[in-house]
């Protein structure tokens, strides 16, 4: 079975010239379908960038990525073909849920099967049980300055998980989180993550929860380091 | 697929409600100057309708009798009867003037014509034709005269015994009609003291005061205090007399000037009333103007606070036609919601102008696919921002 992520030697060179940045400098990575990663650093060490070079939205200046076997950006890929990757194989959950206000919480989850074709009463199905299997399907009909931080976090995890993506990518999803809630939403990622074999990276600060993680990525200067987590696989 | 503008729309209503409303006053006022402008020209066009005339015939030389002054000879009409295709004749002047009411002025045009002649007003709402005379008036409802009421015009008093609507200059004043005798001399008598004054200057001149000849002072002073003259003679012709061969034959015969209908047409809307035309179009191109440039603006504002969700958006795969068709529908909806309360507003304010104000429907939809188009143009700056925004800023630092 191929990696859900595997990428080797990525630079990211930002600007030219003396100006020139290196934000990554030879990151190398796999992740396995399933498997929760934790990707810790300093600010400024590159997180950001290999997030956004994961999430196909700024292309790497030199290396190699696969996602779910799939080299990407080999080959003249376009615009379209980046938004319909970040659309059916990759979600994203950020620090803060970044819910559209103006849609309701089935409708905030069903957009993405939407955008990917699916009718409107199918896309809205598939959502309420994403809300029901996240446990925030009786709050399906409300508007999302309705709900806590914590039930609007847990939304904007269904939202990344509705397509059924193999990666997700997720961006301090527990920095607005106390202690409790931080661990639940760990707990859910992880669930999901073994249901559905999704691939999770997270991103973060959080102390208390990096000794959820299964393997960890230091990133330091635009390096990688590896290390072996404490969570449920390791 | 959701339709993105209108939960936003929803989701702000009160907030996108009256944004369309402040629009729509503007349109409203877009609208209103469009109907000023088509007021303008019905007003022009209604003058030359009441009159029932097919020629007028006015002073050589001149474009009157409503955009110079004119002075035919009241026995003109005679002679103008004579030529062939003529079946009537009506002598007939106009004077704007001032006239007290209830204690304050109001601006009319005073007709004088001859009833059951061309010039008569066409038709009344309430009353009675004039019957008498002398010291009877016909009067524009838009005047604010009411029937039985007594008004004064310079030394007599007139009673008004009927009401006629859309009888106005082409300046928008309403006409008063009175017997062309009482208008003659309102328009041309001079005053006790002029007379008077004419009278101690021709008794003083030894041409006209010969003690020789009995009578002779007398009948020239007589002749001072006479008027005969009007401004147009409005002529009728027969069903199938060609008007520009009869008015060859006026201008030819007779030394005088005579206008078909489209020639008055030529001078009243592309003469008359064209300063004040392009006047009003440069308002309305500056409204319109004014309209995109607020449209754009609202649009643009409303597409920079939802800059995030964009980024989300298309962080999770929307396309750029499903983001421009969210800001594109908006633009549209805001527009549609300013029409419909531009043209509420237009049509309520409308009677209250001191104008005639037309609004028609074929410049109310012409009007509805201006406002969408300008919409639309007013959107693709906000669209431009739109797709500008980076999906990364979703992801952050």
């Amino acid at each position: 079975m191929a990696a859900a992520i595997e990428i080797s030697g990525l630079t990211k060179r930002y600007g030219v010239g003396d100006a020139a940045v290196d934000a990554l400098k030879g990151v190398d990575m796999i992740v396995q379908p399933g498997e929760v990663v934790g990707l810790i650093g300093p600010s400024g060490s590159g997180k950001s960038t290999l997030l956004k070079c994961l999430g196909a939205v700024i292309e790497p200046t030199s290396g190699r990525m696969a996602l779910a076997g799939e080299a990407i950006y080999d080959n003249g890929w376009r615009v379209s073909d980046l938004r319909a990757l970040r659309r059916d194989r990759i979600g994203f959950v950020f620090q803060a849920p970044h819910l559209i206000p103006f849609l309701d919480v089935t409708d905030n989850v069903a957009l993405l099967p939407m955008l990917a074709g699916m009718s409107n009463a199918r896309a809205r199905d598939r959502a309420r049980e994403m809300l029901v299997a996240l446990d925030v399907g009786h709050r399906a009909q409300a508007r999302v300055p309705q709900l806590s931080g914590g039930e609007q976090q847990r939304v904007a995890i269904a939202r990344a998980l509705v397509n059924q993506p193999p990666i997700i990518l997720a961006d301090e999803p527990t920095a607005p989180l106390d202690s409790e809630r931080a661990l639940a939403v760990v707990r859910i990622l992880n669930e999901m993550a073994t249901r559905f074999s999704t691939a999770i990276i997270v991103v973060t600060h959080d102390e208390k929860i990096i000794p959820t993680f299964q393997r960890i990525y230091h990133i330091r200067d635009g390096r990688t380091y590896e290390e072996a987590g404490q969570g449920r696989a390791a | 697929m959701i339709n993105l503008a209108g939960r936003d729309i929803l989701n702000g209503w009160g907030k996108f409600v009256f944004t369309g409303l402040g629009l729509g006053l503007l349109i409203g006022v877009t609208l209103s100057m469009a109907g000023i402008y088509r007021g303008l020209v019905d007003d022009g066009r209604v003058l030359l309708s009441n009159g029932g005339a097919d020629l007028w015939v006015v002073q050589r030389d001149t474009l009157g009798p409503y955009a110079e002054p004119s002075n035919v000879r009241d026995d003109a009409y005679r002679a103008l009867l004579g030529v062939k295709g003529v079946v009537e004749a009506g002598n007939v002047t106009y004077l704007t003037m001032q006239i007290e009411h209830q204690g304050s002025d109001v601006r009319v045009m005073l007709v004088g014509f001859q009833p059951g002649h061309p010039g008569e007003p066409g038709y009344l709402v309430a009353g009675r034709p004039i019957t008498r005379s002398h010291y009877e008036a016909i009067a524009d409802i838009k005047s604010g005269f009411r029937l039985g009421e007594r008004i004064r015009i310079r030394r007599h008093e007139y009673t008004v015994v009927g009401l006629t609507r859309r009888m106005v200059s082409s300046g928008g004043d309403p006409m008063v009609f009175v017997p062309l005798r009482d208008a003659q001399e309102v328009q041309f008598l001079k005053d006790n003291d002029a007379l008077v004054n004419e009278r101690a200057r021709i008794a003083a001149n030894p041409a006209f005061n010969r003690p020789a000849v009995p009578g002779l002072l007398d009948a020239v002073q007589a002749s001072q205090a006479n008027s005969r003259t009007v401004n147009v003679v409005m002529l009728r012709l027969a069903p199938h007399a060609d008007e520009a061969i009869v008015a060859g034959e006026i201008r030819r015969w007779k030394h005088l000037e005579a206008y078909t209908r489209a020639d008055m047409d030529e001078i009243l809307v592309a003469k008359l009333i064209a300063t004040s035309a392009k006047q009003i179009f440069m308002f309305l191109v500056i409204l319109a103007v004014v309209s995109a440039a607020i449209v754009a603006f609202i649009i643009y504002t409303m597409t920079l606070n939802k800059v995030r969700e964009i980024a989300v958006l298309k962080l999770i795969g929307a396309r750029n036609r499903t983001i421009s068709a969210m800001i594109l529908q908006q633009a549209l909806g805001l527009g549609a919601i300013g029409f419909i309360v531009g043209k509420t507003a237009a049509t309520l304010w409308a009677p209250i102008f001191p104008k005639y104000v037309l609004l028609l429907p074929g410049d109310a939809v012409l009007g509805a696919l201006l406002v969408l188009v300008i919409c639309a143009l007013a959107s693709i700056v906000a669209i431009r921002a739109a797709l500008r925004v980076d999906p990364a800023t979703a992801i952050g630092g």
